[in-house]
């Protein structure tokens, strides 16, 4: 395999865009990230999207966005693992400089979710969950992880107050991206005060529906070198892709993300590190206790240790390991084909030293975590300082 | 998706709770299917689900999606009928919803399950009451 680099990264206002279309929006992260690269042609365009035939009408996504940015002729593919889809684009655009099949790849991930009201949004995500026998019955997407919460509240004796607190985090850090959605200082009191959606999990425990769009350029790193400067090298060191039974009712321990645990492994086994190498980390909260699951899957701390950990203060953006310094998706917002994307642009963004106000001071090695509907995909990578 | 097709073929689990057990290695199986995931083995025997069970998990849906606006709020539960074999289910006949708990006895009742949807077909199948 060849060592792949991110030499470019074009990052957005996330928000409620009703001014602009999925494919403006697309080709706008897509210019900044060819600009920020230095480049103006591509071998081929990866496009993560989880659902725009439910949230906008259109299939057939790939060849209009390549057209969309006057590349006609480029191969193009749209990849879809539902809000997973934008890492799963990132993981084809690896693979397809890894192993020598481009040599310039551009990753994107775009999610028009406001074209659609809030029921036809509802019913749009529903579809990652199992339609047949879980959406059957009226559960939601609060629904499920909520369930997954009472087991984690039950098991380990979490509490309210702690998910809060992934929330209360988040949003601190969201203050300082200039392109997140919301720009909310929030307390424990706040979210605990707001609407129930699904028991034990608040309005403020979820992430907000979205329009965004994301890219990176993704080549060798003797072409990074080249195309760099002075600019430090991100290189990407690991990729871990894994699936896991959809429906809950199937899966043996509901205290558990096994798909996040196995993807995680497989991107350590690959880029040779462990949890302690992590500098800073974006994690797939979705929803609060996302956050603190995914914490624990990923290995940061052990089974049930994930919420004390937030609560105090280990994952603030001065804490031991920062996760979500971007705002999370609670904070910058969760176009669901983007989210994985963005959060892959972060972790650049902080290896090269150029996260503004939310920088880790001496980042070197970052990880990224997109996980598919209530756990039943995931895919993690690792980046590198070279 | 609201679909006479679809409610129309799932009509065996839905209202008679069929099931399937794999005959070389006993894996439970809730709906059926073509291959068995822990074995891969491809024949199965037919089985009625038991009604009663245990709640491993639940939520109450407090913002439904469409076609359960007037069942609001919707306590939904998964509930283990077996060992190795859960399902969910709404539960249904819930005055206060802080009574529900993690390991309350159930039984399952056939029941009207939605009917507000766009296709206007009426969906039936098994919710649980407390047992």
């Amino acid at each position: 395999m060849r060592d792949v680099a991110v030499v470019g990264i074009g990052t957005n206002d996330f928000g409620e865009l009703w001014e602009k279309s999925l494919r403006s929006i697309w080709a706008e992260s897509a210019l900044a990230a060819l600009s920020d690269a230095g480049v103006d042609s591509v071998d081929l365009i990866t496009i993560g999207c989880m659902s725009p035939g439910l949230f906008v009408g259109q299939e057939h996504l790939a060849s209009l966005l390549a057209d969309e940015l006057g590349m006609a002729g480029v191969p193009a593919s749209r990849v879809e693992s539902a809000c997973a889809s934008g890492g799963l684009a990132l993981r084809t655009g690896f693979a397809e400089v890894a192993s020598g099949l481009s040599d310039t790849v551009l990753v994107t991930g775009v999610e028009k979710m406001t074209d659609v009201d809030g029921a036809d949004a509802t019913y749009a995500l529903g579809s990652a969950a199992d339609q047949e026998w879980e959406g059957f019955h009226g559960i939601t997407f609060p629904g499920l992880y909520a369930m997954l919460a009472q087991v984690h509240m039950q098991r380990y004796g979490t509490t309210s107050e702690q998910l809060a607190a992934v929330a209360v985090k988040n949003h601190a850090n969201g203050l300082l991206n200039p392109h997140a959605q919301y720009h909310l200082k929030v307390s424990v009191e706040d979210v605990l005060a707001s609407t129930m959606v699904a028991d034990p999990l608040h309005l403020l425990d979820c992430s907000p529906v979205t329009d965004g769009a994301a890219a990176l350029v993704l080549t060798t790193v003797e072409r990074a070198k080249e195309l760099g400067g002075d600019r430090p090298v991100v290189k990407i060191t690991g990729s871990g892709l894994a699936t896991d039974t959809i429906t809950l009712a199937n899966r043996e321990d509901l205290s558990e993300l096994c798909a996040v645990q196995l993807a995680a492994e497989r991107a350590f086994k690959m880029a040779d590190k462990k949890p302690e190498d992590l500098h800073v980390v974006e994690v797939h909260d979705c929803f609060t206790i996302a956050e603190i699951m995914a914490t624990e899957a990923i290995g940061l701390f052990g089974p049930g240790h994930g919420a004390s950990a937030v609560e105090d203060g280990q994952t603030s953006l001065h804490g031991k390991i920062p996760v979500n310094t971007s705002g999370g998706l609670k904070s910058k917002g969760h176009p669901v084909g983007a989210t994985g994307v963005a959060q892959a642009a972060e972790i650049v963004s902080q290896l090269r030293g150029e996260a503004g106000q939310r920088q880790v001071e001496g980042a070197r090695v970052g990880l990224a975590q997109n996980m598919g509907g209530s756990g039943g995909s995931s895919i993690v990578h690792i980046l590198e300082v070279e | 998706m609201d679909s006479p097709a679809r409610a129309w073929r799932e009509f065996p689990q839905r209202y008679r709770l069929e099931a399937s057990k794999c005959t070389a290695c006993e894996k439970l199986l809730y709906p059926p299917r073509v291959v068995c995931p822990k074995c891969g083995s491809s024949t199965f025997e037919n089985i009625t689900l038991p009604r009663e069970g245990t709640v491993v998990t639940y939520t109450v849906v407090r913002v439904p999606p469409a076609g359960f606006t007037e069942q609001t709020p919707l306590p939904i539960a998964i509930v283990e009928l077996m060992e190795g074999l859960r399902v969910m289910v709404q539960i249904g006949d819930v005055a206060d919803p802080s009574e529900l708990e993690i390991g309350m006895k159930v039984r399952l009742e056939f029941r009207r399950i939605s009917w507000d949807g766009e296709a206007g077909v009426i969906f039936y199948g098994h919710k649980a009451v407390t047992a």
